[in-house]
């Protein structure tokens, strides 16, 4: 059953592209939305569905692959950002053909994901992180703008370090164990024995090539390039889930399954995660640019991100998780009202934006809620996610770190301010007079999302015992 | 004896033209040291017991990438002589220190982690025969990212030379 995630949409896109001009542009952008919606429903419900089919050939085609409640969030963040991405870009690509070609990069993109989540192996998460990153690159340059060009190949030269970092991992990996699974890695380093440095070096070169992936500082120089220069569509994809999925998924996934409250491991996610968190909020107070300001402030966000996942306990793990659920979607939010200004006045400087949100009230509103929820203001989802960072860091007795987090979120609340105040309060300028409200390709995931940030963040003391609670992994934890 | 002093002066070849193909200054040539220094991979792993490996890097490496770099080539302007001057002294400037560090890192790696150095892959399965059985999601991730290719080759490079047209 878990092969259809990578095999639908593999067959889907050659199906489209084998028909191509017959096409009329609604069957592409239909296909996407199904199977980005089909990612959102099986998350919601894979317990209840057969990991392996009982049809004798589909049997043989399992491939292996896992679900577990990790695996669901991501599934259904990554069918959410995927839709929001599809939606905007029907209103955004001025072509056919270039509205038929994001589809087509879409699904290998989606494909990538899906299988990225869903498999158990170092080499195999290499192999569809590639399918991911060879997506991302085209999207970004798709169409050849000299930044989105310049953006694409700056991202392309750093993955192609982290590739290298991670191939270099897997080769050690198959030269001191034979085994590139989760499971056997796990069990090598704990053998009673002592851990061969070796081993204990591959998945060291392995997570380096995933923080620059994620954009972790000091890996981070990529990322606002590519966020700010891309279609509005594309920085919706990068920076709702393709990142996360590319650095920090595998990131969760190996403090959950592999380095189980390693002490090396945590004190370099701490680290890592508290320079990013800095870095990031100081980088976006300075920028003028709503998007490379977004693009900041996901540097910061993943930040938590990491730092949750460096106090290496089960609470760490859960908040960590839930935080890059929440932010999957804030930040997918707030990168769609950046598109839907943009769509407006043709810019995303926020001098010429003064105002703007009487004139746009949907995107204000939206824009406002998702500032909120990435500030860690109550009752917002961001809120509790940062409660349960600070909780988790303050429990594994790391408190300078969990003070650093709080006071981060203030950085935090202040650059946004900052941009509302720019761009969206106060008295529209004469210039923004003929400005409407965006169109409804625009509005409908803004609203979407405002409407799962509201209440997941009303309805989170509930979220424990309801059929959500796979958000927090379905621990049994108290805090 | 011989077998031993083959090897290390196909590795010393092998470095060598990895350090040429970073280093040289003209595109074609850096493709040319490309090419050769797959042909010694290729050797090596022949060496190394692995025929398949090598006929892959022999295939793909050496052919088939090597030949889309010199169709790119055919296609871009070369710099002028100031200029390939210029980056040659630059990217020295900027990057001496990796060939000391690579080769430091290297006699570390072989020091301290790496006491029993294989002379050969350890038998195995038929290579076709693992891929199938145990790796077989792995091919289907390399298909999607041969799919991505040819979009990319399509989207990027086909279309902007139509409208170039």
């Amino acid at each position: 059953m878990l092969t259809f995630f990578v095999l639908v949409p593999l067959l889907v896109l050659l199906l489209l592209n084998i028909s191509w001009r017959a096409l009329p542009r609604i069957v592409p952008q239909a296909a996407v939305l199904v199977l980005g919606f089909a990612d959102v429903v099986f998350g919601l419900a894979l317990p209840s569905l057969p990991v392996n089919s009982e049809i004798p050939v589909l049997s043989e085609l399992h491939f292996g692959l896992v679900a577990d409640d990790l695996t669901r969030v991501f599934l259904v963040s990554i069918g959410l950002v995927i839709c929001a991405a599809a939606f905007v870009n029907q209103e955004s690509m001025t072509t056919e053909r270039s509205h038929r070609n994001f589809c087509s990069l879409l699904l290998v993109s989606l494909i990538g994901m899906n299988g990225a989540v869903l498999l158990s192996d170092f080499f195999s998460l290499y192999v569809f992180l590639e399918v991911t990153a060879i997506a991302s690159f085209i999207l970004i340059a798709i169409e050849r703008g000299i930044f989105a060009v310049e953006g694409a190949f700056r991202y392309l030269l750093l993955s192609a370090v982290a590739a290298m970092f991670m191939l270099t991992g897997v080769g050690l990996l198959v030269f001191t164990i034979g085994d590139t699974t989760f499971s056997a890695v796990h069990e090598s380093l704990n053998v009673a024995t002592g851990t061969p440095l070796l081993l204990k070096m591959a998945v060291g070169i392995f997570i380096v090539g995933l923080f620059i992936k994620g954009g972790l500082v000091p890996f981070h120089g990529w990322l606002p390039g590519a966020y700010s220069s891309a279609p509005p569509g594309v920085s919706i994809l990068l920076a709702g889930i393709v990142t996360k999925v590319s650095g920090i998924y595998a990131l969760v996934r190996i403090a959950q399954d592999v380095l189980v409250s390693d002490p090396s491991l945590s004190m370099i996610l701490l680290v890592a995660g508290s320079a990013s968190i800095v870095v990031g909020a100081i980088a976006a107070i300075g920028q003028s640019d709503l998007k490379r300001m977004l693009a900041y402030s996901s540097i910061s966000q993943v930040g938590y991100i990491v730092l949750a996942l460096g106090a290496g306990t089960e609470l760490g793990i859960v908040a960590a998780t839930f935080h890059l659920f929440n932010h999957a979607i804030f930040k997918s939010l707030l990168f769609v009202d950046s598109a839907s200004v943009e769509s407006r006045i043709g810019t995303t400087d926020m001098g010429k934006m003064g105002g703007i949100g009487a004139k746009m009230p949907w995107t204000g509103t939206t824009t406002g809620i998702a500032m909120l929820s990435a500030a860690g203001i109550p009752p917002f989802s961001g809120f509790w996610s940062k409660l349960l960072i600070v909780l988790a860091l303050w429990k594994a007795g790391r408190e300078g770190f969990a003070v650093l987090a709080v006071v981060a979120s203030v950085l935090t609340l202040g650059y946004f301010m900052v941009m509302q105040h720019r761009a969206f309060f106060g008295k529209p300028s004469a210039q923004l007079d003929s400005v409407k409200e965006a169109s409804a390709g625009y509005v409908v995931p803004a609203v979407v999302f405002a409407l799962i940030t509201v209440l997941t963040g009303v309805f989170f003391p509930l979220l424990k015992d309801s059929p959500l609670s796979f958000l927090l992994l379905n621990k049994g934890l108290s805090w | 004896m011989n077998d031993a002093i083959v090897e290390i002066v196909m590795l010393v070849t092998f470095v060598l033209m990895a350090l040429w193909a970073v280093l040289a200054t003209k595109l074609l040539r850096a493709v040319v040291a490309l090419a050769a220094t797959s042909v010694l991979v290729t050797l090596l792993l022949f060496k190394l017991d692995s025929p398949l490996a090598a006929v892959f890097e022999l295939s793909v490496c050496a052919g088939l990438v090597s030949a889309i770099f010199l169709g790119t080539i055919t296609l871009t302007q070369p710099e002028n002589e100031a200029e390939v001057a210029e980056s040659a002294k630059e990217r020295i400037r900027r990057y001496w220190y990796l060939p000391p560090l690579l080769l430091l890192l290297g006699v570390a790696l072989l020091q301290v982690a790496l006491p029993d150095v294989p002379t050969a892959a350890a038998a195995g399965d038929d290579v076709r025969k693992v891929l199938w059985t145990s790796r077989h999601l792995d091919l289907l991730g390399q298909i999607t990212v041969l799919v991505a290719g040819a979009f990319g080759v399509i989207v990027l490079f086909k279309e902007a030379r139509k409208n170039e047209r």
